[in-house]
């Protein structure tokens, strides 16, 4: 933590936890805000993708001279058109992003591994001259086997994906080649010595479906390069400073050679954080000579963008006759489509955070499959195990007879406690998210036939970061905050009512722009629940330089000792008599005076965010099953989460909600469905059905406000939980409605129908 | 492909463009005369992110043809406030935090004026059923249908 973040933190606040509009508010209700799709240039050509039809196939040959013969097309690209990557080349996106695999995502090479896999790109005049182009490339095709379950992609003589692929982290290393990346065992304790001390174990055997982000903006982009090998990149994207690695590692390029501009970003919930379409732009552009702007379909991007795991788990749970843990065991097994890096570890810790058992095995298989290459989702990996893992104590608490949020409360890590995750905990709020719940009036809500109450707990363990921040401030008071975090959902708003909290200032005086790479040192991706605290303590901490600097000037000014100059209420002034009889000066009198006192006047912040806040929450609803058509309709839904303090609460809120309600669609809709060939079968809106307004009630929402030591202002993210608990909260109302436990998410109407019928 | 020349009034102004035979609305409205707060999610009608009003119908302008568009009345969100005044429901979802990311934000107000047009005192399920059409990622749509609900009251009581 920077040295000037460390003094006492702020318990009283004047902006913070107000609800002003956000900054760029205007620009989004009437239409203005420019998305990555509404950017256009003169001489700007269309590019598009040729996809693989075949689930998994090897390409003997690309003939593209049908494609460059056609009138208007300007540039074809395919692999030869990207140099081979080191296999070990790495470069930071939401996690380390392994560019040999990023690559090969982008463009095929020897094979495609996916339905929807790119092989080859066209830039031409108009999308209609661009799609006859595609028409016209041929590909020889020689289809292999193909796999997309996670337990058969497991199984030995299952169709290989990477002929050089050896199964990681297993005690002999294996000699054939193998789907399961790698191996992972967490363990604490000794789970057989716990489960020997349990009066009562349950074990159940789980499964959840991909889903993905969802985010309603496709991907797109718009690319321009130079004669002298500059690059222009428009794009939306959750991290600019990713983008642009990723980019230039794919290309072969210096990182000050590409300038990454951040769109207005519409959703990205974790599938924005790596590349897909953009350093297929630069390369058309590189070649055509002329800016190239793509943009996906919506089926582009089910088919070819990144969804989160399918999932395959076993969890054995033990407890004794009062309702204390005593043990954990539990396999989980997670497809990241066609490349390593599914989140299961994330996962498999996430799962069993909350609680403090100290005998727990955690198996974790990272597997590949032919689907297309996950991306990160919301706590990658989290709200699958959790589904599990709470769904069992669902189970416990039922054969028990305890009341759910009791076997909790009973069981849940407190400040000091440890759990599998593996740091001891700090002060946290997951005692108090339970005590909320059970304390609403929700909880007490009547409930009539076929109707039932779920509960469920998750946990996220935030993180902080790389963030680099400037504050400039204006002659006539006025302040201007260059941040390169994109605002993905009211983060303008936080860091401008932060940057007038500190500065004592009005919140309307304060302005923030997203700016693109070369303006800024570099900023890790909007993601993992960061960027309220990183860029939070990064803004904090450049305001902090402001007042050091306005304190030296006014020292100056009155010839004292800067020691003497003291900053309250957004004025300096002498400490007190003995530092002189002078009058008080404003910021905005400072800022006037910044021509005359050495220049202009401007914080920064470069850190590297340690002290994130474990976030905690608790969900409770209460639904109705159609005993006949197994149809769901959800009746009241609590979300109750530890946001340390919420610096606008309405986006607080918002983010609750909306995980909510991303999860109640997972958990009874929402799934990639695939056919005997290894082909989507429904890659739109209308059967990748989401959740629309009639299908949701109300979400009532508990801020709960446990500060973070690790934020000046006591800070936690929220983005992420929110969406950890919904699989298991619905899947223990719906179990309990139905008297059979739910194991398979989504709980679609057939499911719970072959549920009561078996 | 054939091409048309299209005549017809965009909020509230005349315009006249070009198009192809099977281009849509929303393309023509985007490309050819830079309205761009119509948003293309889905291209299929699944999401309502370009939702516009046509000859006071609300539609979703990628279902439509730009060619059918000749002689037709068009309203889309750049004319939803009046001049330099946003109007009521464009406030509210400001006040009431009733956006995340913005991009289904457009289709949202031009769909709510819609329905506050034909009904000012809608209950929440009227709302809910009305508002169907439009996706909303972010939000979890509560915060929508609140700002929706409090428009229809505050209107009603001016």
């Amino acid at each position: 933590m920077p040295p000037d973040l460390e003094f006492t933190r702020k318990t009283s606040f004047e902006t913070v936890g107000a609800r002003p509009a956000r900054p760029d508010g205007n620009d989004k209700v009437t239409g203005r805000a420019r998305y990555g799709a509404d950017v256009s240039v003169a001489g700007m050509l269309v590019g598009k993708v040729l996809r693989s039809p075949h689930a998994h196939a090897r390409i003997v040959s690309i003939d593209t001279s049908g494609a460059e013969a056609i009138e208007g097309v300007k540039a074809v690209a395919t692999r030869d058109d990207f140099p081979d990557i080191a296999p070990d080349a790495a470069v930071e996106g939401e996690g380390e992003e392994n560019m040999w695999d990023v690559a090969r995502n982008v463009m095929a090479r020897d094979k495609a591994l996916y339905e929807g896999h790119a092989v080859a790109a066209v830039a031409a005049t108009s999308a209609a001259v661009a799609d006859r182009a595609l028409k016209s490339i041929d590909v020889t095709w020689e289809v292999l086997p193909h796999v997309t379950d996670v337990d058969e992609a497991m199984r030995p003589g299952a169709p290989v994906l990477h002929e050089d692929m050896r199964t990681k982290g297993l005690e002999n290393a294996p000699r054939a080649p193998s789907n399961v990346a790698e191996y992972l065992k967490i363990a604490m304790g000794d789970s057989e010595a716990g489960f020997a001390k349990a009066d009562l174990v349950v074990e159940r055997d789980f499964r959840t479906e991909a889903a993905h982000q969802g985010y309603i903006e496709p991907h797109a982009c718009l690319a321009t390069v130079s004669e002298d090998g500059l690059a222009e990149l428009w794009c939306c994207t959750q991290g600019h400073y990713g983008v642009r690695a990723m980019c230039a590692a794919i290309l072969g390029m210096e990182l000050s050679s590409l300038r990454v501009t951040p769109s207005e970003i519409g959703g990205g919930f974790g599938g924005k954080t790596t590349v897909f379409l953009e350093p297929v732009a630069l390369a058309l552009s590189r070649k055509a000579g002329r800016p190239v702007k793509m943009t996906m379909s919506r089926e582009e991007v089910f088919r070819g963008s990144g969804p989160t795991s399918s999932t395959s788990m076993s969890v054995r749970i033990g407890a004794t006759g009062d309702g204390r843990l005593t043990a954990c065991e539990a396999t989980f097994r997670y497809q990241g489509g066609a490349f390593p890096g599914s989140p299961v570890s994330y996962g498999a810790v996430c799962g069993m955070a909350p609680y403090d058992c100290r005998d727990v095995t955690l198996h974790c298989y990272d597997v590949v499959a032919n689907r297309p290459k996950a991306a990160a989702y919301r706590a990658p990996g989290a709200p699958m195990a959790a589904f599990a893992i709470e769904s069992v104590l669902d189970e416990i608490a039922q054969k028990l007879g305890m009341d759910p949020i009791a076997l909790r409360l009973k069981n849940a890590v407190r400040e000091g406690k440890t759990s599998v995750y593996g740091p001891t905990f700090g002060p946290v709020g997951f005692v108090e998210c339970l005590e909320a719940a059970r304390d609403h009036a929700n909880a007490r809500a009547p409930l009539g036939p076929n109707q039932a109450r779920g509960v469920a707990a998750g946990f996220w363990p935030n993180y902080g970061g790389q963030t680099s921040v400037t504050m400039n401030v204006a002659t006539d008071g006025s302040v201007l905050l260059s941040l390169g975090t994109p605002d993905i959902g009211g983060s303008r708003a936080s860091m401008c009512m932060m940057a007038a909290e500190e500065l004592g200032i009005g919140y309307g005086t304060v302005k923030a722009i997203i700016a693109d790479t070369h303006a800024l040192g570099h900023n890790d991706t909007t993601g993992g629940s960061r960027v309220t605290h990183s860029a939070g303590m990064a803004t904090i901490e450049a305001a902090r330089q402001v007042i050091r600097i306005m304190k030296e000037r006014a020292a100056r000014i009155w010839d004292i000792d800067v020691d003497a100059v003291v900053w309250e209420a957004g004025r300096v002034r002498p400490s007190g008599p003995n530092a002189g009889d002078h009058e008080p000066m404003s910021f905005r009198e400072m800022a006037a005076l910044s021509a005359r006192t050495g220049g202009p006047i401007a914080g920064h912040a470069e850190i590297d965010a340690e002290g994130a806040g474990a976030s905690f929450a608790v969900h409770m609803t209460d639904l109705e099953v159609d005993p006949e058509t197994g149809r769901v309709v959800v009746l009241r839904y609590l979300t109750v989460q530890d946001a340390g303090k919420a610096v606008h609460p309405d986006y607080v809120e918002g983010q609750y909600q909306g995980g909510a309600a991303q999860g109640v669609g997972w958990a009874l809709n929402e799934e990639y469905v695939y056919d005997a060939e290894g082909r989507l079968r429904n890659p739109g809106f209308l059967d990748y059905r989401m959740p629309v307004a009639s299908d949701l009630p109300m979400i009532d929402t508990a801020i709960v406000e446990v500060p973070n030591p690790g934020h000046p202002y006591g800070v936690r993210g929220v983005g992420e939980t929110p969406i950890v608990p919904p699989l298991a909260a619905v899947g223990n109302a719906v179990s309990r409605a139905i008297g059979r436990r739910m194991t398979h998410v989504p709980m679609s109407p057939p499911r719970i129908v072959e549920a009561l019928d078996g | 492909m054939s091409h048309y020349r299209v005549t017809a009034v965009v909020n509230g102004d005349s315009v006249d463009f070009p198009c192809d035979a099977g281009e849509t609305l929303l393309d023509a409205l985007r490309d050819r005369l830079g309205l761009t707060g119509s948003k293309e999610g889905c291209a299929s009608g699944d999401c309502g992110a370009c939702s516009v009003m046509l000859d006071g119908r609300l539609v979703c302008s990628c279902l439509v043809l730009a060619a059918e568009a000749g002689g037709r009345e068009i309203e889309t969100i750049e004319g939803m406030a009046d001049g330099n005044a946003l109007h009521p429901l464009q406030r509210k979802f400001l006040d009431l935090g009733a956006l995340q990311c913005g991009v289904c934000t457009p289709g949202f107000l031009v769909a709510a004026k819609a329905l506050l047009d034909r009904d000012p005192d809608p209950t929440e399920t009227d709302v809910r059923y009305w508002l169907a059409g439009n996706l909303c990622r972010c939000t979890g749509y509560d915060k929508i249908v609140r700002a929706v609900l409090e428009t229809a009251e505050d209107m009603r009581g001016a």
